[in-house]
Parts: C-alpha cells; sequence; structure tokens
C-alpha cells in the first residue's frame, strides 16, 4: 500500500514518457549539448554582459564602475551618433530597394533563358564570393576619379564622372554603387522563386487577356511575393550593419583616415567598432550596440506586420 | 526567319502559331528568335558590368606600376613580377597559408559540430524541443555587434587574444543558420530507416555517423564552403583578435597592404592588386569545384 501511494505520483508524472523515451531524450540533450553550452557562453551570457557594460564605463584595464543611464543620455547628444545613424539609414533606404528591383529584373531576364542560364547566373553570383575587402579595394581604385574605371565609362557615354572617393556628397552613392555589384544572392533567390510560379496561373491570365504588365502585376508580384519578403529582411538586417567594404576604403590604423570624407563614410557598426577597439570605451559600444539591436528589432517587426498582409504563401488559406 | 528560329526553339515548345496552351509563361522560348534578342542584349550588358570589375582587377595587378591606371587592355607589357614583389614585400604566402588553416578549422568545427545538433533537433523527440529550436532560430536574428564586446572578453580572459583561435573555436557548439539547413535535410530522410538499424542494435551516434552523415553529404558540403567562405571573407574578427602580423588572414593582411602601399604613401598599387587576386582567387575556384550543390542550398534556404 505505501509503495503505490509514493509511486503513484511519481508514476504519473513520468507517464507520458515511457522509460524508452526517456532514455531517446537523454540521447537527444547529448546531441543537442554542444548548442545549449554555445547559447549560454557565446549568446545568452554575452547578451546579458554587453546589456550590463551599457550601463557602466569600462577601458578593459580599470574594473567597470557603474555609471546607471550616462551612456544612453550620451547617445542621444553625441553627434557623430547622429550622424553615422543617418549615414546608415540612408544607404539601407537606397541599398535595399536597388537590389530588390536591379536583381528582380535580372532574375526575370534569367528565366527567359534556358541554355545560358548556368553562366549568366554564375556571372551574377561570383562578386558574392569575393571578399568584402578585396570589393573595398577593387572599387577604391574603379571609383578613382581621374583613372578609375567608373568615370572611364560614364566618360564614354559623354558624362563627367564625380570625384567619389574624395567628395563627400558622392562618397555615399560610391558606397552604393559598390554595393549593388554584390547583389547576385538575391538574384538567385528571385530565379528560383520565379521558376516555382505554375505555368497555369500566367496561360490562365493570358487566356483571359491580361497584359504583360498586368501578368507580372496580378500574378508574378503575389507568386513570388514570399521570397521579395524574405530579401527585403534580410538585406535590411544586413545593410544596418554593414561594415567591411567601408572600413576598408576609408578607415584604417594609421594616419590613412582621410578626415575629410571621414565622417560622410562613418557607418554605424564603424563608429561602434571605433568606439570599443580604437578607443576602449567598451561601455558606451555596449550601449550602441544595444541601440542597433533595439532599432534592427523595430524594422523587422515592422517589415514582419507589413509582411503578413501582402505575402501570399502557398497552401496557405487567404 | 525560320531558318533562323528552328535550332532556336527547344524540342517541347509547340508551333508558334498556338501559342497560349502549352508556352512557358516566363520563358519566351516558343517566339522566334529576334523576340528574344533584347533579353540576350541586356544579359549581355549586365554581364559586362559584372565582369569589368574582375577583369580590370587581373589585368590591372600583371601591368607595370606605370600602366596600372591604363585603358587599353592589351598593348600594355605583362609583368608577373608584381607577385613576386608583393610575396617578399609583406608576408603574402604566410596569410594565404593561415586564411586556408583557419578557413579549414572553422568550417570542419561548424559542419561536424552543427550536424551533430541538427540530429538531434532531426531524430528525437524530447520536451521542450520546439522551444530550444525556436532558440537556435532567434539567435540568427541578433546582431553581432551585441555579443561582440563580451565575447572579446572572453576570449581575452582565457588569454588566447592575438592567437587565431578566437577566429575559428567558437564555431565548435553548431551554428544556427547551419543547425536549420541541415535539420531540412536529415528530416527528408526516411525514419523507419533509422529505427531499423536501432533494432539491430546500432548505438544513437552510430546512426549519426555511421547513417545520416554519409547521406546528408551535399548538405555538409554546402555548409562546409559557406562557412569556409565565411572565415576567407571576414575581416572584423582578425581585426578585433590579432595583433601579430604572422598571424594575419588574408583579408587582414590585404587592409594592412592597402594602408601601407595604397594610399598610405609609398603607392604601390601593384602590391595591393596582387594580394586583391590572391584573396579573391582562390574562393572562386572552390566556387567553381562546389558550384552545383552550392546554388541548390542557396535556393533550398532562400525559399523557406
Amino acid at each position: 500500500m505505501t509503495t503505490t501511494a509514493t509511486d503513484t505520483p511519481r508514476a504519473t508524472a513520468h507517464r507520458r514518457l515511457s522509460p524508452l523515451a526517456r532514455r531517446e531524450a537523454r540521447w537527444a540533450y547529448v546531441f543537442l549539448a554542444p548548442w545549449i553550452v554555445g547559447f549560454l557562453v557565446f549568446f545568452a551570457g554575452p547578451m546579458l554582459a554587453s546589456l550590463w557594460l551599457s550601463f557602466t564605463e569600462y577601458d578593459i584595464v580599470n574594473a567597470p564602475r557603474f555609471t546607471g543611464l550616462d551612456n544612453y543620455r550620451q547617445l542621444l547628444t553625441d553627434p557623430m551618433v547622429a550622424r553615422s545613424l543617418g549615414n546608415t539609414v540612408l544607404f539601407t533606404v537606397c541599398h535595399v530597394p536597388l537590389v530588390m528591383v536591379i536583381s528582380l529584373a535580372l532574375a526575370m531576364l534569367l528565366v527567359r533563358v534556358k541554355r545560358l542560364q548556368g553562366f549568366f547566373r554564375t556571372v551574377f553570383y561570383l562578386p558574392v564570393m569575393t571578399p568584402a575587402v578585396a570589393v573595398g579595394v577593387l572599387f577604391l581604385l574603379l571609383l578613382n576619379t581621374q583613372d578609375g574605371l567608373v568615370n572611364r565609362a560614364l566618360g564614354v557615354v559623354g558624362i563627367d564622372g564625380p570625384s567619389w572617393t574624395t567628395d563627400p556628397h558622392w562618397v555615399m552613392p560610391g558606397i552604393v554603387l559598390m554595393s549593388l555589384w554584390s547583389l547576385g544572392s538575391s538574384v538567385v533567390i528571385y530565379l528560383a522563386a520565379l521558376q516555382n510560379v505554375p505555368r497555369e496561373l500566367h496561360e490562365a491570365a493570358t487566356v483571359d487577356g491580361a497584359s504583360g504588365w498586368q501578368r507580372f502585376r496580378n500574378v508574378t508580384l503575389p507568386m513570388i511575393s514570399s521570397a521579395l519578403f524574405f530579401t527585403l529582411i534580410v538585406n535590411t538586417i544586413a545593410a544596418l550593419q554593414m561594415f567591411t567594404e567601408v572600413y576598408t576604403m576609408y578607415f584604417g590604423n594609421r594616419q590613412t583616415q582621410t578626415s575629410f570624407n571621414a565622417d560622410a563614410a562613418t557607418f554605424y557598426v564603424i563608429y561602434l567598432f571605433q568606439q570599443a577597439f580604437q578607443f576602449l570605451h567598451m561601455g558606451y559600444a555596449s550601449a550602441l550596440a544595444w541601440l542597433l539591436f533595439l532599432i534592427i528589432l523595430a524594422i523587422t517587426v515592422v517589415q514582419m506586420k507589413l509582411g503578413n498582409r501582402f505575402v501570399y504563401y502557398e497552401g496557405e488559406d487567404r | 526567319m525560320t531558318a533562323l528560329a528552328e535550332p532556336a526553339v527547344p524540342p517541347t515548345v509547340p508551333p508558334r502559331d498556338q501559342p497560349v496552351p502549352t508556352v512557358p509563361p516566363v520563358a519566351a522560348g516558343g517566339r522566334p528568335r529576334w523576340r528574344r534578342l533584347p533579353v540576350i542584349a541586356a544579359l549581355a550588358l549586365a554581364t559586362i558590368a559584372f565582369l569589368a570589375p574582375f577583369a580590370w582587377l587581373i589585368a590591372a595587378s600583371l601591368r607595370p606600376r606605370e600602366y596600372i591606371f591604363t585603358t587599353s587592355f592589351l598593348p600594355v607589357p605583362l609583368r608577373s613580377a608584381n607577385y613576386h614583389e608583393a610575396w617578399t614585400a609583406v608576408p603574402m604566402l604566410t596569410w594565404l597559408f593561415n586564411s586556408v588553416v583557419v578557413g579549414v578549422a572553422a568550417a570542419l568545427a561548424v559542419t561536424l559540430s552543427s550536424a551533430w545538433v541538427a540530429f538531434g533537433f532531426a531524430y528525437f523527440r524530447f520536451p521542450g524541443r520546439n522551444l530550444l529550436f525556436g532558440l537556435v532560430l532567434a539567435t540568427m536574428m541578433l546582431p553581432f555587434a551585441v555579443t561582440m564586446i563580451p565575447t572579446y572578453l572572453i576570449w581575452s580572459e582565457l588569454r588566447l587574444v592575438d592567437t587565431q583561435v578566437p577566429l575559428w573555436a567558437g564555431n565548435l557548439f553548431g551554428s544556427a543558420f547551419y543547425i536549420f539547413l541541415l535539420r531540412q535535410f536529415l528530416l527528408s530522410l526516411p525514419r523507419e530507416y533509422f529505427e531499423a538499424a536501432r533494432v539491430d542494435g546500432a548505438s544513437y551516434p552510430q546512426l549519426f555517423w555511421r547513417m545520416a552523415f554519409p547521406l546528408i553529404r551535399p548538405a555538409l558540403l554546402v555548409t562546409f564552403v559557406f562557412e569556409f567562405k565565411a572565415s576567407w571573407t571576414d575581416l572584423i574578427k582578425p581585426l578585433i583578435y590579432l595583433r601579430d602580423e604572422r598571424l594575419f588572414t588574408l583579408p587582414r593582411g590585404l587592409k594592412v597592404v592597402l594602408d601601407r602601399f595604397g594610399y598610405g604613401g609609398e603607392q604601390q598599387w601593384e602590391i595591393v592588386l596582387a594580394g586583391s587576386v590572391l584573396a579573391t582567387v582562390p574562393m572562386i575556384i572552390i566556387f567553381f569545384l562546389a558550384q552545383r550543390h552550392f546554388v541548390e542550398g542557396i535556393v533550398t534556404t532562400g525559399r523557406k
């Protein structure tokens, strides 16, 4: 009697998991263990640490000193925060729509060719495989005012190209131009989506007398909306974290920091990196990181909300 | 017109006078060739725009210094000695070697650990699975800048700053994107197959290593190449963790070269260009070798 009385609660607690299932669960955690450890050490821990550091003054040498909201107050008045954030947002607002429109146009051309498709796809994807530092080096030379390939190409059609890398007003357009060279992954994604559009839909629309534009607007776009949405989110998040190419071009260890255009090229993550590892303002940099996190989170949430209204997923009831 | 159009029409396409029912809607294969000319022309133009920077880079890297910015492609004397000079001016070969070592270590670590974890998520049913997998996906959203400083402090506490360990060791714990990718592939394998092996007395690690691992080899290749590429092209980690020039990877070294020989004063662009080619070409060779799986992998992950 007593044994059954004590055993019963245990038995109920484990009713859902048979001994076999329990053994399986133990093994499951053995397989998950590396990720769980990594999550605690490289994500959860650092996130909390970074949040805490954002309320301190810390230079690595001396122990962190709690300063409350000072870092966040400083964020609001630091002109370089406004400047770098402005640059980053301007870049994102130019880069993302351009990438999406041009990639879609290229993918729609690609879907029309059969035999050479692999070749063109490779051509558009190659720049993605090029190290960002090499891209930065290359475009520093290509955008060169007198001898650069870009201005020479413009010269062919009779345009007198601007001083892309030295005129502060033209630094950002130059960076956007460079960023467009590496849009290959979006092309590949759109191409896959376009090939997935059922032929019958286009045929039916054609029978109903839809024009090319109407079919694009009412058949193609809705059918590839999930791919468009995916690239919108991924490209936006990546653009807001732009670092390597621009750092390569305009910033460095020595006195190479060309002062007249450094401001125009200071992206948010570059400023964050400088604060953390050049000036050792680890606390302030942590606050900068958290502001970036909140901005990305807010933008992603808004995009998701809009996405729910405009994106059509196959097999989903509307 | 017929003579022109006939060979271009794929065998499956119907006669041109009844185009509507079976012509692929977006692929204009059934139209006469001249209708496709604008498409080919536009693609050719785009190809020129995309390939010109590569062509310029390779051509310029083989020119004498005073001809680097020359417009004409051919009549300029070739000078392969630029590469030799780059090798002697900076430890280019060491950097190349470092990039390979770090890239292989990073890619191997992430492939093995992510496959192991992905098998855990794909095969087992256990309490908390959905919650944990949700956490895996959530880590993809976090900007690297948030964890960058504390992660640096961890490696600094372990006295591993200014070694190459931080460039790859974090990969031993799996990575969300690859766990997600490999889990998708593992889920497509028939479960009965594994259960039969269990009945025959195979242990779970044996299931993983002997069965799952060989079966998802294409996905593992994608993971390896993706991560090798990520490591090969990364600047920020070497920038943060490495001080000693002899430990630099190629992108980090290239940055030094640019600072020192580019706009840094001495203006020896041929060294910068040779370094850029060295940083670019190996990745492109790997891309060609793995291309089929690679593009498949991008398509699978991009379409979810």
